[in-house]
């Protein structure tokens, strides 16, 4: 019982450096020359949650022009610029932040840094591009309008988060991708985009002075800070309820979920490990996949786990299942969620558990881009370097005393807020 | 914006048919009772990719029996004598592994990633699979609900994926590549345990399958460990003969619709029957995939600039051509037109395109910038091993050879203007072709 029995590597694989340039810039590098390319990738805190009221998708169509002409090439020839040399540079948007990634082959550096220090200092978001990329992000709400999926998720966020950004679709809809206009992204940009704000992440064939001379290039002569709304905590609403949204598919499509631990909680890491053995991971070692999928047969996916957020934390979870059985299928993931609610778990499931997460954590950072992202990823969640090897030891820490303590925390009294697509027979 | 093909989990191989270069270290040789090998090194991180793949796909289903292979797949997890009841699965994940596979028109491949010192534990479980499979109709009934479920959520919910199951089987008349992976419902409903078992025992033998290990390894240890684990596998004979009916030469261009109330984005598709990497010419398929690469490769590719960018018809244009194949196979074209843009206008514009393409053909940056792009993406594979290992395999699966991916970038290289002209002129002709509209119900339709 007191066996250590996940015994994590004291040391990364990964041998990350937290630099700073000399013109003050941050940002951790990984050499590693075995391929002749570097990836970087680098994000700003802010996100689609700093949309402005009516606005939803401002952020994210503003990430989509930043590839669309900088500086004095259009957009055309910003994309030509790019194939000549085979460079990649793209932006997205999250919740809570604004990012992008560039990779190139490590002898066209110099060019790939100039475009990337145009795209993030000079974006000329001309009118044309502005019109066709919104078009697109339309065409692409058309897309998903009666999407079983897509419609879940949707209205899921839009029921446990009223009011609050969170609950907002990050691509906006039809009508608040209407009411942008293309003066506010230049706005949006000088709020957004800004040093203060920044995490870098660069892995591949470069030294550090020349990954210097790259991020001071591309940041250095970005404002000192932004101005960013203040985002208040998500409270979790809609607990208890189930919400049926019509559309005739031969399937209901589920969507479930309730409050879970903010990331700095001294219980988080056993919530990661405590949904894991709900609902994660590709298989058998799922309790909903054993239950749902393999002894019933009701679904062809199931899953659940945590999403984290700066102000909001929750489990969430779904599934697939033919309309006559949607009902027997939630009974069935309540049940297991109560289960785990009341000191189900066992010894046996949490010790798997924790393995899966050590074991599957260097899967993470097999490839340059990867790296790269895990790299932003861990400082954006607030933790230094050393959380590449401190992460494996707190998930082997773990106790049973702490998984029973969270899941009380966690899975409460079951409690769960659903919301079902398409035409259940029962629920 | 995503393409309208994308099947996750039902593999219809990687789109376009870009492949790695030198991949200097590659090594690959043959064990006594007729399994393929090949070593993929890669010391970056100490893991390391495992996969085994079966030369058999859904184009070998028996006739009436759509979605075997599928099916099987999904019941390779079920467990063996010596393993049974997912104690593969469970090991997997109890040691941090992923684990998955999937079935293409042409090959079934299984794969785990895992911490390398486990490489030797999952060739035995692996291995004991090719033949041991335990199969109940306890356990087969439930999974059958599952591939149904899993039909209905990819396909019979999806208007998209109706449309590009009605283009399938309409562009192969005769050759099996017209049938979905997953099957056909009414055919999956009455697979059987017989029927798995028997599949199970023409196609899953040494001879017919391919062990590719990427990652922190060496040839030595891979052979070492594969005689240990594979080599006890007796041989079968030889490896199962793929003769399936050939299309005959298409004469008649085909329009399939689809209408969906749920449809509120319309888009437009065009498969044409072209050669694959293996019935084509020495050359003919790396020309295909610049043409694809010039035609609708990315925002400066031809179809973009002119439907999106100029003539302002669509938000979304491109290209690909899927090369991996083992007979003949598709080069694909797609749209999605502007809000208010009927699918026949937009269906003459790329006409229009393409006739001025093959009026003039390529301009010369553009087509240095295609080959510049598709070398480089053979560097930017090497930076993944899972990416490798796929690669080699879909190939290696599909007819090529070692060589044939190596020497893909040099081939890519040697593509001339008037090469691709050529290409162009030939495969991009409508009686080779079908096209298909996707759009709302017909009382909706403007």
């Amino acid at each position: 019982m007191n066996m250590p029995l996940v015994n994590p590597p004291a040391q990364s694989t990964v041998n990350v450096r937290e630099l700073v340039s000399p013109r003050g810039v941050r940002f951790w590098l990984v050499e590693d020359y075995a391929v002749p390319l570097v990836s970087l990738e680098f994000a700003f805190r802010g996100g689609a949650a700093q949309d402005p009221a009516g606005k939803a998708g401002a952020a994210t169509l503003l990430s989509g022009l930043l590839d669309e002409g900088a500086g004095d090439l259009d957009s055309q020839a910003f994309q030509q610029a790019l194939d000549e040399k085979a460079i990649e540079i793209s932006f997205h948007c999250e919740r809570d932040h604004i990012g992008g990634r560039m990779r190139t082959l490590a002898r066209h550096l110099d060019r790939a840094g100039e475009l990337l220090r145009l795209a993030v200092n000079a974006p000329r978001l001309d009118e044309t591009p502005f019109e066709r990329v919104r078009e697109q992000m339309n065409a692409q709400l058309r897309h998903e309008a009666n999407d079983p999926s897509a419609m879940a998720g949707r209205s899921w966020r839009a029921r446990v988060f009223p009011g609050h950004a969170y609950g907002l679709p990050t691509n906006g809809t039809l009508d608040s991708l209407a009411a942008i206009e293309r003066g506010e992204l230049k706005g949006l940009a000088h709020r957004l985009i800004t040093r203060g704000a920044l995490h870098i992440g660069v892995v591949g064939a470069i030294d550090e002075a020349r990954a210097a001379k790259l991020v001071d290039e591309a940041f250095a002569d970005l404002p000192a800070s932004g101005d960013l709304s203040e985002v208040a905590e998500a409270p979790f609403a809609g607990l208890g309820g189930i919400e049926v949204v019509d559309l005739d598919v031969p399937q209901s499509t589920i969507r479930f979920g309730r409050p879970a631990l903010m990331r700095q909680d001294p219980d988080y890491i056993a919530s990661i490990v405590l949904a894991h053995v709900l609902g994660g991971g590709t298989g058998l070692s799922s309790r909903l996949f054993r239950e749902v999928r393999e002894k019933r047969g009701l679904a062809y996916s199931v899953s659940a786990s945590i999403s984290s957020f700066d102000h909001a934390s929750y489990l969430y979870g779904g599934t697939t299942t033919k309309k006559e059985r949607a009902d027997e299928s939630l009974a069935v993931i309540a049940a297991q969620i109560l289960d785990m609610a009341h000191g189900g778990l066992s010894e046996d499931e949490l010790e798997k558990g924790k393995k899966y997460l050590v074991g599957s954590y260097p899967l993470r950072f097999d490839t340059s881009a990867k790296i790269a992202g895990q790299l932003v990823h861990i400082q954006l969640e607030g933790h230094g370097p050393t959380w590449l090897v401190e992460r494996n030891l707190r998930v082997a820490a773990v106790t049973m005393a702490d998984a029973r303590r969270t899941a009380e925390r966690v899975f409460g009294d079951g409690a769960l807020s659903v919301v079902v697509v398409g035409r259940p027979e029962k629920v | 914006m995503t393409s309208p093909h994308s099947e996750p989990h039902l593999d219809a191989a990687a789109p376009g048919s870009a492949r790695p270069a030198a991949g200097s270290g590659v090594v690959d040789f043959r064990l006594d009772n007729g399994l393929t090998v090949v070593v993929i090194p890669d010391r970056r991180a100490p893991v390391v990719t495992h996969m085994v793949w079966y030369r058999n796909g859904s184009a070998d289903d028996p006739l009436g029996k759509s979605g075997i292979a599928h099916f099987l797949e999904h019941l390779m997890f079920k467990g063996t004598k010596a393993h049974p009841q997912g104690e593969f699965s469970l090991h997997i994940a109890e040691i941090g592994g992923q684990e998955n596979a999937f079935t293409g028109n042409d090959y079934t491949a299984y794969y785990q990633r895992v911490a390398k010192e486990h490489l030797g534990a999952m060739m035995e479980f692996e291995a004991d699979r090719m033949t041991g499979l335990v199969l109940t109709d306890e356990i087969v009934a439930p999974e059958r609900d599952v591939v149904l479920e899993e039909r209905r959520m990819h396909c019979d919910a999806d208007p998209n994926a109706q449309l590009s199951e009605a283009v399938q089987a309409t562009l192969f008349t005769h050759h099996p590549y017209g049938t979905p992976i997953i099957g056909w419902g009414h055919e999956i409903e009455s697979l059987s345990r017989a029927d798995a078992l028997a599949y199970y025992a023409r196609f899953y033998t040494p001879e017919n399958a391919i062990l590719i290990v990427a990652g922190d390894t060496d040839a030595e240890e891979v052979r070492r460990l594969a005689e240990l684990h594979y080599g006890k596998i007796s041989p079968r004979g030889a490896a199962p003969e793929r003769h399936r009916p050939q299309e005959p030469q298409p004469v008649a261009r085909r329009l399939v619709v689809v209408n969906d109330e749920k449809v509120e984005q319309p888009s437009w598709q065009r498969c044409y029957l072209a050669p694959s990497h293996r019935t084509g010419a020495p050359g003919e398929s790396e020309t295909l995939d610049v043409l694809a690469h010039l035609l609708g490769g990315g925002q400066t590719s031809l179809l973009y600039r002119k439907l999106v960018l100029e003539d302002k018809l669509a938000v979304a244009a491109g290209a690909y051509y899927m090369g991996s194949a083992f007979d003949e196979t598709r080069f694909y074209l797609y749209a999605m037109p502007v809000h208010g843009v009927s699918l026949n206008e937009l269906d003459a514009a790329v006409d229009r395109v393409l006739a001025s393409f093959m009026a003039d053909g390529a301009e010369g940056a553009a087509l240095e910038r295609a080959k510049t792009r598709l070398v480089a993406d053979a560097i930017y594979a090497q930076d993944s091993q899972a990416t490798l290992a796929r690669w080699y395999g879909a190939a290696l699966a599909t007819g090529q050879t070692i060589r044939d991916v190596q020497e893909w970038p040099e081939r890519v290289e040697a593509t001339s203007a008037q090469s691709v002209l050529a290409a162009a002129r030939k495969w991009l002709d409508r009686r080779r072709a079908v096209t298909g509209f996707l759009l709302p119900a017909e009382d909706q339709a403007a």
